[in-house]
């Protein structure tokens, strides 16, 4: 059975979609229900892989492996350590809500709707448990055709222009990191991971190699200045994409930085961490600012996305600041730890976000923060969610963005006292644009005659914000379960990281 | 009595060009006293030819290793059985979908079919040349079969138009191909390939680089490789859509069969020569092929710039020089030719009795008209484009992986580049299909049964041979070894 779980995980939704797509919109009843049983046996099949996780190893665990293409040594090898794990739980937990969501929303081409989305959700699985590169490259790449679709036919007014232009951007992006694994293909004769973590690099192919993934990776991520597709991509896409783009997709740039650049070129990144410090710094600060300024909800957010981003990434190179600083690794780890918190949590809190814009949107298809206004007045409990979530993203204690942030400022203060400077800065900055959105939106008198007939959240919209609210408090309250589940894969990858493979 | 069984048993790996040139003069007479009176019984029975000859293929000409016959101007090896195969599978397939656009055209004539049978008979000879005569017979029966073909509607102005320019191009790039064989000639004294192969191992001599030269420039314009490649899109577009479809598939076989005996086996001794020369071209081929695409606002240009970037492509892996380069290629042109069968398919199966699906316009809201036909069209795109999980995807990996062997650093990257660039008017297409909205004055597209089946196989098998890629992969490099 555990042999197996992580395929079933993968081709459960897959097989779902294709059965929900051959069904077509005639039979949108059954296809509808179908899938929300799939993600919710999805999500199910979760509580196995994370009640049977050990937590004592860092080794891969749940693993599966089968000829693929032997000509090509590639393996249908699949795995997860503690830091896919969570991902993939992040990934079944938040397509639910997205199918709710959809329920009666959704009047053009339902079936193909959910379709795209469960197909996207075993692709996204399938990228976290994936233990071959080749493997990974082809969920990676094949996830971009939903997103395409999803954008493209069920997104707002430009939404040609911002499907065109977020393909082309991850594609670009992904083709160099192609031609990188052919290589390191070809020097070790594998296409398996640890093969390629384990594959002695001189500096300069290193250094070849770490431009290839910061492509890849930054576009996905995305880091300043290659993130202008999101903002687009995130205006037009229908709710559920914009969901899944934000809780998800941002997140495997963080995880193949985890997975691949600090493991495989650990020299590389010691060399030009300081390029990525800059990046993610002027993320935080740069982009925090760009979000105060914006005039439509859903763009705020995604910038807010991008600042926090911004925060996994500084996390997540601060190994190589404390080493430079202190001469040891000590204290490296809480950056990733809080690196890894911090995608989770954006994972729960941006996806919760867009939702809470989503019911807006529904009852007055306007993002444009100066038509709304007052809205606790006709929609009282709506607003609390509205308000939590806020919080959530600025950092308060209590709530899931809190725990991220701390462990990253934390360990920024063992590298230099000016990261952590700028740094902080985010918690101001985000206190400003969410809780200035919040009370734009939420606060106030009633804004105007449509706001005045608005209607509270119904019980499918209820039970979405209620659930996601109830895991955002459970990890800022208690989230030592998800630091150990982590625990001896991040200490694994600090080793990694910091050793050498330049061959003597 | 027993020399002569002997003889006979020993033509076996030939029996494919002798089936099909008692089958053309069959079909030739069939349609004489038949297929005058019943219109599309010459088709019907073409199909079947091709069938048979599949399976006589099957059971005579596959050869474990390689044979050669006619006093050494006839080689069969498992390369050539897998390309004859090919070349059935796609001449039938072509003329599947063809059947009603040339019935709607009033073109729907036994001559039709005999004239693709002669051209695939010019493929196989060409895929079975082991000397540089039976390489020019081969050239030179597919291409005047090519070209009737294409002036095949004799009514059209803009057909015509298309032939002649065809005829004259290949012409001139007949006569490139004579003058280099003839200077090859003039420095080994043979026309075999395998002695050529053996003499020729001067690289850099001037006799050799003149040689190369002209047939290299041979080579490229029958591939329509940039800067011979001006004739590819006026005949792609002024053909009648059947015949680009046609000339767009199973030639391309015949083509790397032609680069691969020519340049890969008999110039093998001065592989650097050559190699230096198709690098630029290959290069070009790629950059304009990709970049002037996108400029098109009609699909059968559209897509013969798209095929200038897949020979570009193709290219690539010759430049590489090594096997599994080649391999690559091949790998590259079958998947090339499925791809193209099924994308020239939709176009041929979404234009009607006096309506052309031509412009990229036309294929609005194809979603809405027809799912079916805009989700062939779909993974097609996708998988020209190069994205997994479709299969084109490996074609692209597969060079990709044959340039990093051989430190093309440079090469990777323009490859990768243009890749990306070569997405963008694939993902319009399918913007054209599924973003926006139908006109209302499009006619339906075709609704039988049996086409549109085949045309769901053709696009299952890009799927398909995308998810598990390894057979057809395995396959390539086997035949290439």
């Amino acid at each position: 059975m555990h042999e197996y779980l992580l395929s079933l995980l993968i081709w459960l939704p897959i097989a779902a979609g294709v059965v929900v797509l051959l069904l077509g919109e005639r039979n949108i009843v059954a296809g509808r229900w179908l899938s929300l049983i799939a993600t919710l046996v999805t999500l199910a099949l979760c509580v196995p892989l994370w009640r049977d996780f050990n937590t004592h190893t860092a080794a891969y665990q749940f693993v599966q492996k089968a000829a693929w293409i032997p000509r090509l040594h590639a393996y249908y090898a699949l795995g997860v350590d503690g830091i896919s794990m969570p991902l993939i739980v992040l990934t079944a937990l938040m397509t639910v809500p997205v199918v709710i969501a959809a329920w009666d929303v959704i009047k053009v081409r339902p079936a193909q709707y959910y379709a795209s989305f469960l197909i996207m959700e075993g692709l996204m699985i399938g990228v976290f448990s994936a233990t071959d590169a080749l493997l990974f490259y082809f969920f990676w790449e094949a996830m971009l055709i939903p997103m395409f679709l999803i954008i493209g036919i069920w997104g707002g007014p430009r939404r040609v222009y911002a499907t065109i232009k977020f393909f082309l951007y991850t594609f670009l992006g992904s083709v160099f990191m192609l031609a990188a694994l052919i290589y390191m293909y070809l020097k070790c004769g594998s296409y398996s991971i640890s093969a390629f973590q384990a594959l002695p690099l001189t500096l300069t192919e290193q250094r070849w190699i770490f431009a290839a993934f910061l492509i890849a990776f930054a576009v996905k991520i995305p880091m300043w200045p290659v993130h202008t597709w999101l903002p687009d991509a995130h205006v037009e896409a229908p709710t559920g994409g914009s969901v899944i783009l934000a809780a998800i997709m941002l997140k495997m740039g963080g995880y193949g930085f985890l997975r691949f650049a600090l493991p495989i070129v650990p020299d590389a990144c010691r060399q030009l961490y300081f390029l990525i410090v800059v990046l993610s710094l002027i993320a935080v600060v740069y982009i925090g600012f760009v979000a105060l300024v914006q005039q439509d909800m859903k763009k705020l957010i995604a910038y807010s996305s991008i600042a926090h981003m911004g925060f996994v990434t500084l996390g997540i190179f601060l190994v190589y600041a404390i080493l430079t600083s202190t001469g040891t690794t000590h204290g490296a780890g809480m950056g990733m730890d809080g690196a890894m918190v911090q995608m989770v949590s954006h994972g729960l809190v941006s996806g919760a976000l867009f939702l809470c814009v989503g019911v807006l949107y529904d009852r007055m298809h306007t993002r444009q923060i100066s038509d709304y206004g007052g809205v606790v007045n006709t929609m009282p409990v709506f607003a609390g969610f509205m308000v939590l979530f806020a919080l959530a993203n600025t950092g308060l204690p209590g709530t899931s963005g809190f725990v991220g942030e701390f462990l990253v400022i934390l360990a920024s203060f063992k590298a230099n006292f000016w990261y952590t400077a700028l740094a902080a800065l985010t918690l101001i900055l985000a206190a400003c644009y969410t809780l200035w959105l919040v009370k734009r939106v939420v606060f106030g008198p009633v804004g105007n005659d449509r706001v005045a007939k608005l209607t509270d959240l119904n019980g499918r919209e209820f039970l979405i914000l209620g659930t996601l609210a109830a895991v955002v408090l459970l990890v800022g309250i208690w989230p030592a379960p998800l630091l150990k589940v982590m625990g001896p894969s991040i200490q694994h990858l600090v080793h990694q990281a910091t050793a050498t493979k330049i061959p003597a | 009595m027993s020399a002569s069984m002997m003889t006979l048993h020993s033509l076996a790996p030939a029996v494919p060009e002798i089936y099909l040139a008692a089958a053309i003069c069959f079909v030739l007479l069939f349609e004489a006293f038949v297929g005058v009176k019943r219109q599309g019984a010459t088709g019907t029975l073409t199909l079947l030819v091709l069938a048979i000859g599949a399976a006589l293929t099957v059971a005579f000409a596959n050869v474990s290793h390689r044979t050669v016959l006619f006093d050494g101007s006839y080689v069969a090896d498992p390369l050539a059985f897998v390309l004859k195969l090919a070349g059935f599978l796609a001449v039938a397939v072509a003329l599947l979908y063809s059947r009603a656009y040339l019935r709607n055209r009033e073109i729907l004539k036994g001559e039709y079919y005999v004239l693709a049978l002669t051209a695939l008979l010019g493929i196989f000879v060409l895929i079975s040349a082991n000397s540089l005569l039976t390489v020019y017979l081969g050239v030179e029966l597919l291409a005047l079969s090519a070209y009737a073909m294409v002036a095949f509607d004799r009514d059209s102005g803009i057909a015509a138009e298309a032939a002649m320019k065809y005829f004259v191009l290949g012409a001139i790039a007949s006569g490139m191909l004579l003058f280099g064989m003839s200077i090859v000639y003039g420095l080994t004294g043979t026309l075999n390939l395998d002695r050529i192969a053996v003499a020729l191992t001067l690289p850099g001599n001037l006799g050799v680089v003149l040689a190369v030269t002209f047939i290299v420039v041979a080579v490229a314009f029958k591939f329509g490789a940039v800067p011979f490649h001006m004739w590819l899109p006026d005949v792609y577009d002024g053909a009648p859509t059947s015949v680009t479809l046609f000339i767009g598939t199973a030639p391309k076989i015949a083509y790397f069969a032609l680069a691969l005996r020519l340049l890969a086996h008999g110039l093998a001794g001065v592989t650097l020569d050559w190699t230096r020369m198709l690098m630029p071209i290959a290069v070009l081929t790629l950059v304009v092929g990709n970049v002037v695409a996108i400029a098109q606002t009609n699909i059968k240009r559209m897509l013969a710039y798209s095929t200038i970037a897949h020979v570009g492509f193709i290219l690539l892996g010759f430049v590489a020089g090594t096997e599994n380069g080649y391999a690559a290629a091949l790998y590259y042109v079958l998947v090339y030719v499925l791809v193209t069968l099924g994308t020239f398919g939709v176009v041929v199966l979404a234009s009607r009795k006096g309506f052309e699906a031509d412009q990229l316009a036309d294929y609005k809201g194809l979603y809405r008209r027809d799912p079916l036909l805009a989700l062939a069209m779909a993974m097609l795109m996708f998988s020209t484009a190069g994205v997994p999980p479709f299969v084109g995807f490996w074609a692209k990996l597969r060079i990709i992986q044959a340039l990093w062997e051989t430190s093309h650093l440079w090469l990777v990257i323009i490859a990768v580049v243009m890749s990306v660039v070569g997405a963008f008017y694939y993902l319009r297409v399918i913007k054209l299909m599924y973003f926006d909205e139908a006109p209302e004055t499009l006619p339906p597209t075709e609704r039988s049964f049996g086409v549109r089946f085949a045309l769901g196989v053709n696009a299952a098998a890009v799927l398909v041979l995308g998810v598990l890629p390894a057979p057809l992969l395995d396959l390539c490099t086997h035949v290439i070894h």
